[in-house]
């Protein structure tokens, strides 16, 4: 099977400012994939670049054998780092827009999720706390069947608890042909549901490892390498 | 609940030995037949590829075993998992010693403490 992504010189540039630098990088389906660096190395970009909301300078960006567009949309769940909602609209109204709107949107798999997570759909987006607000739209992306999930800082502003029901939902919800591409900075929460990790710096590709070659080889948790790594 | 793992090592490995105790502790019996690698993975809060690779390294120890269409199975092969016992027994004794070492005492030292220790719980 061809990789779900490839990177072939992907390059972007912002001015006179690389934002990616000649990146190379192979993702493989059925894996769960930690994007890591410091802020400014470049995460987001890559990840716009994937979803087709930037286009590259240089280099080229294939999802599923095909440049980013209409095709790899069906395919791609993406949770972007900022909300595109419209926080007048019920969570039950979002819940039918994404029915409308996505092919592979699976309501009862949602329903289920709101259900556990304790959320009223009757409410207004942005009657919601941030924390909650944060939690709908998780639930939105992880309840389509897609075969790349591009989560964008998916757990920063949820307690811990909800947390951990997040890492359980994703772990549920992927199929074995499916990737999750997960950026963060909590990386010690989200270490155990990695199969591997990219660190990027500059723009650049650093380390493109498994969580286990890490810890055998250098007999530190990925959180612990990434503060050596990068330290200010 | 997820499962208490150390930071600095391989998961895989923590996993094959959180089984392993679990079959010595009789949670899993001789014969049982193990939870699907997902629900193991869903269980221990881990990577189902990281659980599976886990599952397949007991099976190249010979402690489980399993059958093309109806999972995996712990072995029934008492020899095994009594070696399998005392193999971890020897391990944590090691350990002690090593760490009794650091702290600067001779074995004979360790010993003798060993024997105080029991005695006093005893009485």
């Amino acid at each position: 099977m061809k990789p779900i992504l490839e990177c072939q010189g992907l390059t972007k540039k912002y001015g006179n400012f690389f934002a990616l630098s000649n990146l190379n990088l192979t993702l493989e389906r059925g894996q769960i994939i930690g994007l890591l660096g410091p802020n400014g190395s470049g995460k987001t970009t890559l990840i716009k670049l994937a979803n087709g909301l930037l286009t590259p300078t240089d280099g080229h960006i294939i999802i599923n054998s095909m440049s980013p567009g209409v095709e790899t949309k069906k395919i791609i769940s993406y949770l972007p780092e900022r909300s595109y909602l419209n926080t007048h609209m019920r969570v039950e109204d979002i819940l039918t827009y994404y029915v409308d709107f996505y092919e592979n949107f699976n309501l009862s798999r949602a329903t289920a999720m709101l259900k556990d997570l304790e959320i009223d759909t009757h409410a207004r987006l942005r009657s919601l706390s941030k924390g909650t607000k944060e939690k709908v739209q998780l639930v939105l992306v992880m309840s389509r069947d897609a075969d790349l999930y591009i989560l964008d800082e998916p757990i920063g502003g949820v307690d811990p608890a909800a947390r951990d029901y997040i890492l359980q939902t994703i772990l549920t919800n992927y199929t074995e042909n499916a990737t999750v591409l997960i950026s963060t900075h909590l990386i010690s929460d989200i270490e155990n549901v990695l199969d591997s990790v990219v660190f990027l710096q500059y723009g650049q590709l650093v380390l493109n490892a498994t969580v286990d070659e890490i810890r055998s080889q250098r007999g530190k948790s990925v959180d612990a390498l990434f503060r050596e790594v990068f330290r200010c | 609940m997820p499962w208490d793992l150390d930071n600095d090592r391989p998961i895989y490995l923590q996993l094959m030995e959180r089984i392993q105790q679990d079959i010595i502790a009789g949670v899993y019996k001789p014969g049982d037949k193990i939870p699907s690698v997902r629900d193991l993975a869903l269980d221990a809060a881990v990577n189902p590829n990281t659980m599976q690779k886990a599952l397949a390294e007991l099976e190249r120890n010979g402690l489980v075993y399993s059958q093309r269409t109806s999972g995996r199975f712990i072995t029934e092969d008492e020899v095994m998992l009594k070696k399998m016992k005392m193999q971890l027994a020897k391990e944590h004794i090691q350990q002690f010693f090593e760490k009794m070492h650091q702290l600067g005492f001779r074995d004979e030292e360790t010993l003798e403490m060993i024997q105080d220790a029991l005695k006093g719980e005893r009485q």
